[in-house]
């Protein structure tokens, strides 16, 4: 298997704090690799790192065989092999096409290609048509495909994803994960991905490095990180609704798992012993009265955080453990809620992911 | 106020005929402030990008240098320019004293720090990763730098504007290097000084009229130009 990019006991200090210490990191030709982990744990910097625009304090990182030179002053040359998608959304104030035309205008692609290959690209993430649109005018979810589609047409070797899915609703999320998997089948692009979406990582990538406070921790397919490390995995990854607990069978056939604080899930199947459960945000309904319905599991809690994130509102519900749900911006605003609002928490049993 | 009248009167009349001596002032003025704001731009540019973009040791003060000197009277700047360009001065070998060319240089010099401190800002409020971002997508540093003042393209044009007005409308640097030489190098605001002076008020209040009209209409072209997001096609190609 060739290796497309590697890092070698790669270190990087930031005045007197490291947020990368001895990072060692294969990256194979034509795969997949997340990097997961919570945030501050340092996938930002390995991602800025393989896309040449940060610069290790210490270690050597290969691109392609041969040791990349951080002091040369050409860094756009190994730059025109690899690039990465910012977590936050980033644009020029200009039409979509000049967005996603940028990179080939810089790499002197003739008028009519880079025409052809724009339209190419935005058909890709679906947004079709969309070229004359000011590219800051689009929604969240658009500008983000705007930021991928622009990525995708250079069609480098080497395709970096910051949380490429943060902060989108699960429609525009939805499309990016289809895009991620198609690009990485048909145009054989190697993707190095930062996540700390745990249910996403679990299905994208061919392979895991688990990442915490600076240190790669583990690398792995999906089925030995999920299966072997549940329990460390939940507990450092503190990935939103991931929590480790005891399980216990109960005599309907489902598992009671205990959180902790008195708080007790309901999952289907049978499990014993030490196990992780993760509760995906958009999975939990949010009432102002306890609801009478199908759902197993029901909590009452107050709302400690509010965030906005465009047309959905994530909010942190205390119900003896902090939970993050999600709901639309017009729920929120009929629903009159408000920080320290009382509300109850609602989610199937078969919601629950065992991990 | 019969006086007045018959002078704004008189000045209509100036400016609908064509009157040569009125428009080779008008000429003469549009034409030493825009290349005076062309160079200004030529060497401003490069230093708000360094303010804008990298940091330094002893940036403020610089900033704070090029802030104050905003406000330096005109007739101070337009002294210091003299002695500078005269035959004793240190640029005296040049022959520039009394020549378009010292008006010119003199203007540009006058604007240079409104401009350079307009742009700074303008290049400061570029979210900071439009410059990773022209990078990852290949561009070069410069490239990228380009990439980061289409960005503040508005504040760029701000500060030409501003430039441009500060030039037109000044009087002690056209004064005091150019001489005031009437066909050569006298503009709006000298000329006006001189024919008030010397009691021919129509044309005064004529030069006095288009000057006003010049100020205002490039704020106006300004507002229009923002109002029909014309800036937004500014933006072409990365180059």
């Amino acid at each position: 298997m060739t290796i497309t990019a590697e890092l070698k006991n790669v270190t990087k200090v930031y005045g007197n704090k490291t947020v990368l210490e001895n990072a060692s990191l294969q990256v194979s030709e034509g795969e997949i690799l997340a990097l997961l982990g919570p945030n501050g744990s340092g996938k930002t910097t390995i991602l800025k790192i393989l896309a040449f625009i940060e610069t290790p304090t210490n270690g050597e990182v290969k691109f392609q065989g041969e040791t990349v030179d951080f002091k040369d002053k050409n860094m756009e040359k190994p730059r025109i092999q690899s690039t990465l998608v910012f977590q936050k959304t980033v644009l020029f104030d200009t039409s979509v096409y000049n967005n996603v035309a940028y990179g080939l205008k810089i790499r002197k692609t003739p008028k009519n290609v880079l025409d052809e290959e724009v339209k190419n690209a935005l058909k890709i993430v679906k947004l079709e048509g969309f070229e004359k649109r000011p590219a800051r005018k689009l929604s969240g979810g658009e500008q983000q495909r705007v930021a991928i589609a622009r990525a995708l047409v250079l069609k480098t070797k080497l395709l970096l994803l910051d949380e490429p899915t943060a902060n989108l609703d699960p429609k525009n999320a939805g499309i990016l994960e289809e895009v991620i998997a198609t690009v990485n089948r048909e145009m054989k692009t190697t993707i190095v991905m930062a996540t700390h979406n745990m249910f996403q990582a679990k299905i994208l990538p061919h392979r895991i490095a688990l990442m915490n406070e600076g240190k790669i921790t583990e690398v792995g397919t999906p089925a030995e990180i999920f299966g072997k490390l549940s329990k460390n995995l939940a507990r450092f990854a503190s990935v939103d609704n991931t929590f480790p607990g005891t399980a216990k069978p109960t005599s309907a056939g489902t598992t009671l798992v205990d959180i902790g604080n008195g708080v007790q899930i309901e999952a289907t199947g049978q499990r014993l012993g030490e196990i992780s459960v993760f509760v995906s945000p958009q999975d939990i309904i949010l009432s102002k009265s306890l609801l009478e319905s199908s759902a197993r599991n029901a909590f009452k809690g107050r709302i400690t955080a509010i965030s906005d994130l465009g047309s959905l509102v994530k909010l942190a519900v205390d119900v003896g453990k902090p939970f993050t749900v999600q709901i639309t911006k017009r729920s929120f605003r009929e629903m009159g809620l408000n920080l320290n609002s009382e509300v109850f928490i609602a989610f199937k049993a078969s919601s629950v992911q065992v991990v | 106020m019969v006086d007045i009248l018959g002078g704004i009167a008189k000045a209509l009349q100036l400016i609908i005929s064509g009157d040569p001596v009125l428009y080779g002032i008008v000429y003469r003025s549009l034409f030493f402030s825009g290349i005076a704001i062309i160079l200004a731009t030529l060497w401003g540019t490069p230093i708000a990008m360094l303010l804008g973009l990298k940091n330094f040791r002893g940036k403020t003060v610089v900033k704070t240098f090029f802030n104050s000197l905003i406000g330096i009277p005109t007739v101070v700047l337009g002294l210091i320019l003299y002695l500078v360009f005269s035959n004793g001065g240190p640029l005296g070998f040049l022959g520039l004293l009394y020549t378009p060319g010292a008006i010119i240089l003199g203007e540009a010099v006058l604007v240079t720090p409104i401009l350079i401190s307009i742009m700074t800002s303008a290049i400061e409020a570029v979210d900071p990763d439009i410059m990773n971002l022209a990078k990852t997508l290949g561009a070069s540093e410069s490239q990228a730098s380009i990439a980061v003042l289409k960005e503040a393209i508005n504040g760029v044009l701000l500060s030409n504007i501003a430039s441009f007005n500060r030039a037109i409308a000044e009087l002690g640097v056209a004064l005091l290097v150019g001489g005031n030489i009437a066909g050569l190098t006298d503009v709006l605001t000298t000329a006006v000084s001189r024919y008030t002076a010397r009691g021919e008020l129509d044309l005064a209040i004529a030069l006095g009229i288009i000057l006003m009209v010049i100020v205002f209409l490039i704020n106006m072209i300004v507002i229009a130009a923002r109002k029909a997001k014309m800036l937004f096609t500014l933006w072409r190609s990365p180059q």
